[in-house]
């Protein structure tokens, strides 16, 4: 069953006289339980299609089907509505709040949740989906006593604890080094396995490897796309584990 | 949204920048706290005057020569000379419902007493005049009608007279010297605090009218004729009796204006609570003024940190706050901030009012009110200034938000 449906979506940035086809008649289907990886330079339109992806950008042409609902035809709340329920974000540069504990951190989601949720619930959520992520004796500190990898990991837990169908991962491991960028891919390709539907932009050929499926844009359409046997990142980093202890 | 998170975030984000919060709640607390000192003190000023008309004495009514008058208060007083002794006795004795009658003449001199001096009034008065303005006497006696009659040298000082001459030792028997003359003293009166118009009554020395015109005014004509009548209901009446009865000892024809002014204590009252009124007023609009320029920081606060919080309201659309979760927090947010600084006001402005009342020797009055209307003022401020910076947090586009550094 596909988890959302492009039908030749066109992305239209208008500047004064010039027009940008940021994102060109794109048409792709993503299923349940795939990690797929977004690729392409910079200008390629993988940013503008992730936002569209993510409801938080506008189509000028075409449909987006989200679980079968139009998208497209949402207003402003409706997508905000949207984005709580159905989507994960995880960005390049966390953007957790300073000074704030990991807890609270993951916690924020559900306080825009439009169910009905006590502080006990929303407190145990936050706590679960930091140990997910192998943070749970870390709840109390704040982002600034957090490696770059840690801080990464709350983020995935506050994207992970509203139970979200899609995970959206924008360069992720783009400001971690190579060993924690295993470590990150790791925690995808488990939550992949328990059957979260991840989509992930990078510019990375490495980072790409990991996932099941590769897109590549280049200036606003999908040049190529392929299925790809993913590399196991536990392998890798238990690779490293040998190397270091010998 | 969970709305019970909303003040909690508010107040996790003003604890982030203490110092900020305190420095810009510090304009509203200096806002309203000057809004309630001056609140404050103008009641407690206009309670005050009341009190002082009160002390001017029983039922007692004021005759300035002239007929020049502001707002129910003459400006003409002692300018013209139409009163005279006699008028004043025959006010005295013509209308039953006069039981005192005190041409007053008042003479700013120097006293000497052995090798002292001080400036001061020297009113002359009938002996009756402490019976009109309800003044007892702390030691000695007042001078007599017989003392009147022989324009006798003697007198009544009072307590700052006894301070400032006598070093606080009894005066009694004592003599003082004015122009020349010497007075003897038969009488002290006790404290009377200060006048409507803020001059020390206690400072004063009142001798019979007769040896005031005589020795020392060089006056002929009274300046004010200070006059009692029997009790309240009677106002009226002996305020007719005696307009008809000054009109005919002055010859006055029909078409002719009073050459006099008839001033009740409640007529003067009014004046001078109107007055402390329009000072009230004047000072709290002024102290408006400091809680609106608060407000103005307020606004100026808020727009500083939606700026510096734009990556956090991006993040906060992204995951799912709708633009009216954001517009919320963000009013919230200032309006807790002015709360503070309501409350902080309050604390400041009861401090201050005390501290001013004991200097200006008012009592000091604290309303429920003043402090309800404070607090729900500094609110309102922070729903105005706040609601345009957050309302423009609100519109904020999530992506550019995100993106900003």
């Amino acid at each position: 069953m596909p988890i959302l449906e492009l039908n030749d979506i066109t992305r239209v940035y208008r500047s004064e006289s010039i027009a940008v086809k940021a994102v060109d008649s794109v048409s792709m289907t993503i299923s349940e339980k795939e990690f797929v990886a977004l690729m392409g330079s910079s200008g390629s339109g993988k940013s503008t299609l992730m936002n569209i992806l993510g409801c938080l950008d506008k189509l000028t042409s075409g449909t987006y089907l989200l679980m079968g609902e139009d998208v497209g035809k949402m207003n402003k709340n409706q997508l905000s509505g949207i984005r709580n329920r159905m989507i994960g974000f995880v960005f390049q540069n966390f953007h957790l709040l300073p000074r704030t504990t990991a807890l609270e951190n993951v916690e924020l989601p559900l306080l825009y949740s439009r169910e009905k949720l006590s502080w006990k619930e929303i407190r145990e959520r936050a706590k679960e989906s930091l140990k997910i992520v192998g943070l749970g004796d870390r709840i109390n500190h704040t982002p600034n006593q957090l490696s770059g990898g840690q801080q990464q990991r709350v983020a995935i837990a506050r994207a992970l604890v509203t139970k979200p169908k899609i995970l959206l991962a924008d360069e992720p491991t783009g400001n971690l080094d190579s060993k924690t960028t295993l470590e990150i891919i790791d925690i995808f390709q488990k939550l992949n396995d328990d059957g979260l539907t991840i989509l992930m932009v990078t510019h990375e050929p490495d980072v790409a490897n990991f996932t099941g499926r590769q897109i590549v844009l280049s200036d606003g359409k999908i040049i190529s796309d392929k299925k790809n046997k993913p590399v196991s990142a536990a392998n890798e980093l238990e690779k490293i584990r040998l190397r270091n202890d010998s | 949204m969970k709305i019970t998170a909303i003040p909690l975030i508010s107040i996790k984000a003003l604890r982030r920048n203490a110092m900020r919060t305190i420095l810009t709640a510090l304009g509203i607390i200096i806002g309203v706290g000057a809004v309630i000192t001056m609140v404050g003190l103008g009641q407690g000023a206009g309670e005050e005057v009341k009190a002082q008309v009160n002390r001017l004495g029983q039922n007692v009514v004021l005759i300035f020569p002239g007929s020049i008058s502001l707002g129910g208060v003459s400006i003409g007083g002692g300018t013209i000379n139409t009163l005279t002794i006699e008028d004043a006795i025959a006010l005295r004795d013509e209308i039953p419902e006069v039981i005192a009658a005190s041409p007053e003449v008042r003479s700013q001199r120097v006293i000497v007493y052995g090798n002292r001096n001080w400036f001061t009034r020297i009113y002359g008065q009938s002996a009756d005049y402490l019976q009109i303005r309800q003044w007892p006497m702390e030691s000695g006696e007042m001078f007599t009608e017989e003392d009147i009659e022989q324009a006798s040298l003697v007198a009544v000082i009072g307590q700052t007279i006894v301070h400032e001459l006598f070093e606080g030792a009894d005066p009694i028997g004592e003599t003082i010297r004015v122009r020349g003359f010497p007075l003897r003293i038969i009488g002290v009166l006790s404290e009377k605090g200060s006048s409507l118009m803020g001059s020390v009554q206690d400072d004063i020395v009142i001798v019979p009218y007769t040896t005031a015109f005589q020795r020392i005014s060089g006056r002929s004509h009274a300046m004010v004729i200070n006059v009692q009548v029997f009790n309240d209901e009677s106002m009226d009446i002996a305020r007719e009796k005696m307009t008809d009865l000054l009109r005919e000892r002055h010859n006055l024809a029909p078409y002719q204006e009073n050459d006099f002014t008839i001033q009740t204590q409640e007529e003067v009252a009014q004046a001078a609570t109107e007055t402390s009124r329009i000072m009230t007023v004047l000072l709290a609009s002024i102290a408006g003024i400091s809680l609106f320029v608060g407000g103005i920081g307020i606004m100026n606060v808020m727009l500083v940190s939606v700026t510096e919080r734009t990556r956090e309201i991006g993040l906060r659309l992204a995951v799912g706050a709708r633009s009216g979760d954001v517009l919320l927090q963000f009013l919230i947010e200032s309006v807790i901030l002015c709360l503070i600084g309501g409350i902080g006001g309050i604390l400041l402005g009861v401090v201050s009012t005390e501290l001013i009342a004991i200097y200006a020797g008012w009592p000091a009055l604290f309303s429920k009110d003043a402090m309800i209307i404070a607090v729900s003022v500094s609110a309102s401020v922070g729903l105005f200034f706040g609601f345009y910076p957050a309302w423009k947090a609100s519109r904020l586009d999530p992506i550019t938000a995100l993106r900003t550094e």
